[in-house]
């Protein structure tokens, strides 16, 4: 299984938490789903769906949380018969950032994501750029962004 | 009846009370995640609750592989303490943090009585 990163302060800090937390499929994006490393993921269509759907949770989670008048949900876990997903937030120089994690329960449990996720989200803090502004994607370079983005992460 | 919480309290203070055990946890076993827990202060109870979680789950399939039946106690000995683990049943870790010189014997004792307790 490859890990491949479009912005590269990303990498080893997923390199290190896929390791440890045996996790089988694992997308770092932004809030608006902009996908800067993946773990385990063979096609881009499959990329694309998941960070859709992860940054749709995300700012839904968010929304209830504003109804609710609480600061926004740390982390969503959702165990099936034999995968879980961890879905959470995390603080960097970049920004927010949103991780998505799949994990076999076999392999690893919602307690070991847990625990290496803190370490994780310690360690993209440390390696993201300081002070750095996001780039803003415009509406006309969106199409080529995201290709570029694509063929980095699938090392085409 | 007592509450499950108060049970689990219960169950962990049979643990604690013996000299040299440093902590006491109940540790959902598929999850690794900590049901409940007293632990003296410096010990990280989900760092432990999820690696002996995750040590159980690939100690559990070493036992199948090598045919003796599920695992009912193990004890890992290091040079500045002691993790003591025993598995329930019903999914959960009774697990105990220990001095290195602690009696093993009485801990494994106490894990066994916490163990049918908690169920």
């Amino acid at each position: 299984m490859t890990t491949r990163a479009v912005e590269t302060w990303t990498l080893e800090p997923l390199v290190k938490f896929v390791k440890e937390a045996g996790a089988r499929l694992v997308l770092v994006m932004t809030s608006a789903g902009q996908v800067l490393a993946q773990h385990g993921f063979s096609r881009a269509v499959d990329v694309m769906s998941a960070a859709a759907l992860g940054a749709a949770i995300m700012a839904s989670t968010d929304e209830m949380a504003r109804q609710l008048q609480q600061p926004p949900f740390a982390a969503l876990n959702h165990q099936g018969e034999r995968h879980g997903i961890f879905l959470a937030g995390l603080a960097t120089g970049r920004g927010r950032l949103v991780a998505l994690v799949v994990y076999d329960l076999d392999v690893s449990s919602l307690g070991l994501v847990q625990l290496f996720f803190e370490q994780l989200a310690a360690d993209l803090q440390a390696a993201s750029p300081k002070e750095s502004v996001p780039k803003q994607v415009l509406a006309a370079d969106f199409e080529r962004q995201l290709s570029d983005s694509l063929n980095t992460l699938f090392g085409r | 009846m007592t509450a499950p919480a108060a049970a689990f309290d219960k169950a962990l203070a049979l643990i604690t009370r013996v000299r040299g055990v440093r902590g006491a946890m109940l540790v959902a076993a598929e999850d690794g995640i900590v049901v409940a827990e007293q632990l003296m202060e410096g010990i990280k109870g989900p760092a432990v609750s999820a690696l002996a979680a995750s040590l159980t789950a690939r100690l559990r399939r070493a036992m199948e592989a090598a045919g003796v039946g599920a695992s009912l106690f193990w004890h890992l000995q290091a040079e500045q303490g002691a993790l003591l683990v025993v598995p329930t049943p019903a999914g959960t870790l009774v697990v105990a943090v220990a001095e290195p010189d602690v009696n093993v014997g009485l801990v494994r004792l106490e894990l066994l009585r916490a163990a049918e307790v908690v169920g």
